[in-house]
């Protein structure tokens, strides 16, 4: 003991010791040796893989993408026939995961933070009901939720013949929600530019109000010249190049509704299951981040005579935000990742559509490289950007 | 910590990829396990391949995996069966989990060549057909137009409903399923008008829809479906076994042997008979095929004849009531061939 503090006192002598009781070449050592094991493996496993296809007679690589895929896909948000490449059902099966992963994480955000805050009310109905809530979604795997939509949608719903007829054209029924597809005429790019030069303004307008207001105390109104901004100058030009918007609304036909958009039961029940199943874990992370707020922050808040709902807004929830992000992402994270699930229920996600053509191409080693790739990217550039965020939202420490 | 890891990424390796190194002789590794790895249809499909409530499998593509086992260890209980879905079943020859895939999979020339597998014998043939509920009023597939159909993924079926509503220039909605099971239930549920398979196979589905008075199958076959076992390119003594296991069925029916006068037939003299049956002095069939000579007898006296196993099946001995149609002998103007056992 004695010795080591001597040491420690003295200045270091690195001589003293032989180089490899030398922590530094002994940690440096184990490194090289696990990072040359490590890509050893690597090299070892992508040769074993060739060999092995090769001994199985298996046709590798990617140039099959583009080949025709001869299979057609119910709902597609780009351009898609048959006669596309397997490239471009893949790119209409990412595009779905995405669709789907960014509704829902709105959604569950919301909803999360609804039933989280209810946690916390001071009702006792409320705050009953949303433990109920909680515990329910979190404890029931989420297959059986995507499930229990899918069967309630398909079953309570009425089928094409009876279907409900709702206002303005849209229609209900087992086979999806159909309303008018808006199609827009010529200019409609100025009404698009008007909506940007709109919002642009309106930021450029909160800011000078705050400077007024941090200037000279005084704060010009900022909502209503905002509503004025960004929806009357898009409205203001829309009248005036004539209203070019004209309306597909969707036609019974013999067996199905024809025209018009629609979002289909396999979209809906994933969509819903998502965000209700997420929600309950992020009602969670909110009501932990809030609890985690030192309740003498809320005194000094009132004591300072902010009202309550000011100090939710500018005291706790601020604070809050910091706890709430990092648990957030990795919520978000795995809400993108369930989304895989929808294979159980024919959605055309990323999986869903990679598995069919692993199966018409036999291309398994490819089909899952891809979905890996895309995959890591997506939670990556999640990451990245709640990183982001985190990193805005943390409250500088002094 | 950093070693224990490593150790454990190695032992991980090690084990994921021993698994891969699938044995070129097929034979020798199935003699050495005891027992034939069959896969099948893991939905269940009727006719093919089912389980009843004591999990006794059935089926024609049963009877063919029993036939292998018989061929090769004279004794038809010697398989296993890997229940698979259509998207799991070519991974799974391909890896070596099965020795073959009798899960009536469509013989087509890009599963022969890109995916590595060998197709030769056909134990049923078949065509896609269309089902739909009575009460559309559709007569024919011509007016699906416009129609939700249900179809599963991964399969020619999904390919050929493509390229038929393509070329008829009309236009459809497919609804598609991993799982035959998932397919069925929204069939079911009225999610689609139309539901596309195999013919037999919509005659296996409809017995368990909750109406099946309510539908109706359409007069169209839209392809050609030759359905047979597969085994893996490059292993041609396997291949032979699993082939001539069929056609050893097919023959039997030709020569009038069935599971009940086999051993009559033993002391037939007819040198065909006696050939086949392995009771000719000096053959050497089923030697040189790599099983015992009595391999024909054993495949007969334990699944029946090719004729037997199709009544029993999917025949007028099921609840299918499918017609022998392009399955019939050849000499009854069928499609069903042997090549001379001799």
């Amino acid at each position: 003991m004695t010795m080591e503090e001597a040491d420690l006192s003295a200045p270091r002598q690195p001589a003293r010791v032989a180089f490899y009781n030398d922590p530094f070449w002994r940690s440096l050592a184990y490194q090289v040796l696990t990072a040359a094991i490590l890509a050893g493996l690597l090299v070892w496993m992508w040769l074993n893989t060739l060999e092995n296809l090769k001994r199985a007679n298996l046709a590798s690589g990617f140039g099959f993408l583009q080949s025709r895929a001869g299979f057609d896909l119910a709902q597609t948000l780009i351009p898609y026939s048959s006669d596309s490449s397997y490239f471009r059902a893949l790119e209409v099966g990412l595009l779905n995961t995405l669709a789907v992963a960014a509704l829902g994480i709105v959604t569950t955000t919301i909803l999360g933070l609804l039933v989280g805050v209810g946690r916390l009310s001071s009702n006792w109905l409320i705050r009953k009901l949303a433990t109920v809530y909680v515990e329910g979604f979190r404890n029931i795997p989420l297959l059986v939720i995507i499930f229990f939509w899918y069967k309630g949608v398909l079953n309570a719903l009425p089928n094409v013949r009876e279907s409900i007829v709702m206002p303005f054209g849209m229609i209900l029924n087992n086979r999806g929600f159909y309303f008018p597809a808006p199609l827009f005429g010529e200019g409609s790019i100025f009404i698009l530019a008007a909506l940007v030069a709109g919002i642009v303004a309106a930021v450029i307008w909160s800011r000078r109000a705050k400077a007024q207001q941090m200037a000279t105390g005084s704060r010009p109104p900022v909502f209503w010249v905002n509503v004025a901004l960004v929806l009357g100058l898009p409205v203001l030009v829309f009248l005036v190049l004539g209203a070019p918007l004209t309306f597909d609304p969707p036609v019974a036909g013999k067996f199905n509704i024809s025209g018009g958009s629609f979002i289909g039961p396999e979209f809906m029940s994933l969509y819903l299951a998502l965000s209700f199943y997420t929600a309950a874990f992020i009602a969670e992370i909110v009501r932990a981040g809030i609890r985690g707020v030192p309740k003498g922050q809320t005194e000094a808040a009132y004591a300072l005579g902010i009202q309550p709902g000011r100090t939710m807004r500018l005291v706790i929830l601020p604070q809050a935000l910091r706890i709430i992000i990092p648990p957030m992402t990795s919520q978000y994270l795995n809400l993108t990742k369930n989304s895989s699930l929808a294979v159980a229920i024919g959605y055309a996600d990323l999986v869903a559509v990679g598995g069919t053509i692993l199966n018409q191409t036999g291309r398994a080693i490819e089909v899952v490289a891809i979905w890996l790739a895309i995959y890591v990217s997506i939670s990556l550039a999640t990451s990245l950007f709640m990183n982001w965020f985190n990193r805005k939202m943390a409250l500088v420490e002094r | 910590m950093k070693k224990t890891l490593l150790t454990a990424a190695v032992v991980a390796a090690a084990a994921g990829f021993a698994a891969t190194a699938a044995s070129a002789d097929t034979l020798d590794n199935v003699k050495q396990k005891g027992f034939v790895q069959c896969g099948v249809n893991g939905a269940g499909l009727q006719g093919f391949a089912s389980q009843d409530s004591a999990g006794n499998w059935s089926g024609l593509d049963i009877d063919l995996c029993k036939a292998v086992a018989a061929a090769v260890f004279g004794d038809a209980t010697k398989v296993k069966y890997t229940p698979l879905s259509a998207k799991d079943r070519f991974p799974a020859l391909q890896s070596g989990e099965i020795d073959l895939l009798a899960r009536n999979t469509t013989w087509t020339i890009s599963r022969d060549t890109q995916l590595g597998f060998n197709f030769r014998a056909v134990n049923y043939y078949d065509g896609q057909g269309f089902m739909a509920k009575k009460s559309l009023g559709v007569k024919s597939a011509l007016e699906l137009s416009g129609a939700a159909i249900c179809v599963q993924t991964g399969t020619t079926t999904e390919l050929n409903l493509a390229d038929y509503f393509k070329s008829n220039k009309m236009e459809y909605k497919p609804v598609v399923f991993e799982k035959q099971e998932e397919v069925d239930a929204a069939y079911d549920a009225g999610r689609c008008d139309a539901y596309t398979t195999d013919q037999s196979g919509l005659y296996a589905i409809r017995t368990h829809l909750k109406q099946p008075d309510e539908h109706v199958i359409l007069p169209e076959i839209i392809s050609k479906e030759p359905l047979g076992p597969a085994v893996r390119q490059g292993d041609d003594k396997w291949f032979d076994i699993v082939s001539y296991a069929h056609y050893a069925m097919v023959t039997a029916e030709e020569f009038g042997i069935t599971q009940a006068n086999v051993d009559e037939m033993l002391k037939s003299d007819n040198p065909d008979i006696k050939r086949f049956l392995g009771e000719e002095a000096e053959s050497t069939i089923g030697k040189d095929l790599g099983v015992d000579n009595k391999w024909a007898y054993n495949i007969v006296k334990a699944v029946g004849n090719y004729g037997e196993s199709f009544e029993r099946n999917v025949g007028e001995g099921s609840p299918l009531k499918i017609a022998r149609g392009l399955n019939a002998l050849w000499s009854k103007g069928g499609l069903q061939y042997a090549p001379p056992i001799r």
